[in-house]
């Protein structure tokens, strides 16, 4: 989906506020929300792609004025409702207030049927698919030209993961993309690699 | 706020996680020991530290860099170092006089965490997700780190689930150094890429 995530090459952001002695956590709760999260995982409540949805799924505002650990804690606390856990007047009821979940998840899709594997030095241009579920494909990259550098071990499609469909395991490639032409006359030189799922690639022809 | 039914304001953030975490408890999942669990890994093992051994082995085993680039989770399992079961790849990138590798994740903020700490705050914040793809050499000279113009700067966004860490060059003055003593100089942000050593 094109998300509020989907930050990489927006522009209006100030300087990052960076400092050496920076921190991982600034308050207790923030470790106990990544631990219980972590948990959820562990025992099989959901899995990995299906909790990075759940914080692609916050409503924008709410995604941009929440840190890194309220959005944790949304997607959480939305797959719990979603799961079955617990039903969101409950947790509002204990909570003693409003408890803002995700909103809901669009259908997934499975791996694109057919679509060849890649070596390293192969052109590829990234397939200009838009979905209204989970992907892994920043929107900088789609339908931009790239080379393939390596190949990365098989993992699950997260298109089909999210959202409990069907689809086998498969590679991802490390492409890499010159930024002058992700942003044209707008970045600074340099090389772009990103780890790009076989199902969103195909293959450059000398022609193209 | 934007996406609850209730008509009351919404509950601050103590009062949200105590819910949920009452809930997990009320479904046998036990999370108060979990989290006493994950507090001591976050403490004593998923420290930078533990990148900066890998990096100063790199420094002074040249055998061992050629490991770690051939299978990464392999070779940091030599100096006892682990990665979750879905991080299913470590690529270690080198950097060179020619060379600088910058590591980020646009779309949350992944990292090799048990091999170079949890992600620092900044790293999870917008401006370094957004800004860090496109705008790599401002980025990096306004964190300190003002590199040559001749530098080729690499930025790798972590998009799916193989992780990244960057070598630092080893600075001249410290060749022949111990292993022990150069891991010391090793820092979270040389490895994200972000500073030199």
């Amino acid at each position: 989906m094109d998300g509020m995530h989907d930050l990489g090459g927006k522009q209006g952001f100030g300087p990052v506020r960076h400092s050496p002695k920076a921190q991982v956590f600034h308050a207790d709760w923030e470790k106990r929300v990544n631990a219980m999260y972590s948990l959820a995982v562990k025992q099989g409540v959901f899995n990995m792609d299906e909790y990075r949805h759940a914080i692609e799924r916050m409503e924008p505002r709410h995604y941009l004025a929440a840190g890194y650990y309220e959005r944790t804690l949304t997607s959480l606390a939305t797959l719990c409702v979603e799961k079955g856990l617990v039903k969101h007047d409950e947790l509002e009821r204990r909570a003693q207030g409003a408890f803002p979940l995700s909103l809901p998840s669009a259908p997934g899709r499975p791996n694109l049927a057919g679509c060849e594997s890649f070596k390293p030095g192969d052109r590829v241009t990234v397939r200009a698919d838009y979905v209204p579920g989970h992907n892994r494909m920043p929107a900088y990259i789609r339908g931009k030209n790239g080379v393939v550098v390596s190949e990365s071990p098989a993992y699950p499609f997260p298109d089909a993961h999210a959202h409990g469909v069907p689809a086998a395991d498969e590679p991802t490639y490390d492409v890499r993309f010159n930024s002058v032409d992700l942003w044209p006359n707008s970045a600074d030189a340099a090389f772009v690699h990103v780890a790009v799922f076989q199902s969103y690639l195909e293959r450059l022809t000398d022609a193209d | 706020m934007f996406t609850s039914n209730s008509q009351q304001p919404t509950a601050s953030i103590a009062q949200r996680v105590a819910a949920i975490e009452a809930v997990l408890h009320e479904r046998g999942m036990q999370p108060a020991a979990f989290i006493e669990q994950a507090n001591h890994l976050i403490e004593e093992s998923w420290l930078p530290q533990n990148g900066a051994r890998v990096v100063a082995k790199t420094w002074t085993d040249a055998a061992f860099k050629q490991r770690l680039f051939a299978n990464g989770i392999e070779a940091v399992a030599e100096l006892g170092l682990a990665m979750p079961k879905h991080h299913r790849h470590l690529v270690a990138l080198e950097n060179t006089d020619k060379v600088h590798n910058v590591i980020c994740c646009t779309l949350c903020s992944c990292t090799a965490f048990t091999i170079i700490g949890l992600p620092p705050d900044w790293y999870k914040d917008l401006e370094y997700r957004a800004r860090a793809v496109r705008e790599s050499r401002t980025v990096l000279k306004e964190m300190g780190l003002n590199l040559p113009p001749e530098i080729e700067i690499r930025v790798w966004d972590t998009t799916a689930d193989t992780r990244y860490m960057v070598l630092p060059m080893q600075p001249p003055e410290t060749v022949g150094w111990a292993a022990d003593r150069l891991a010391e100089l090793i820092t979270q942000d040389g490895m994200i890429g972000v500073a030199r050593i």
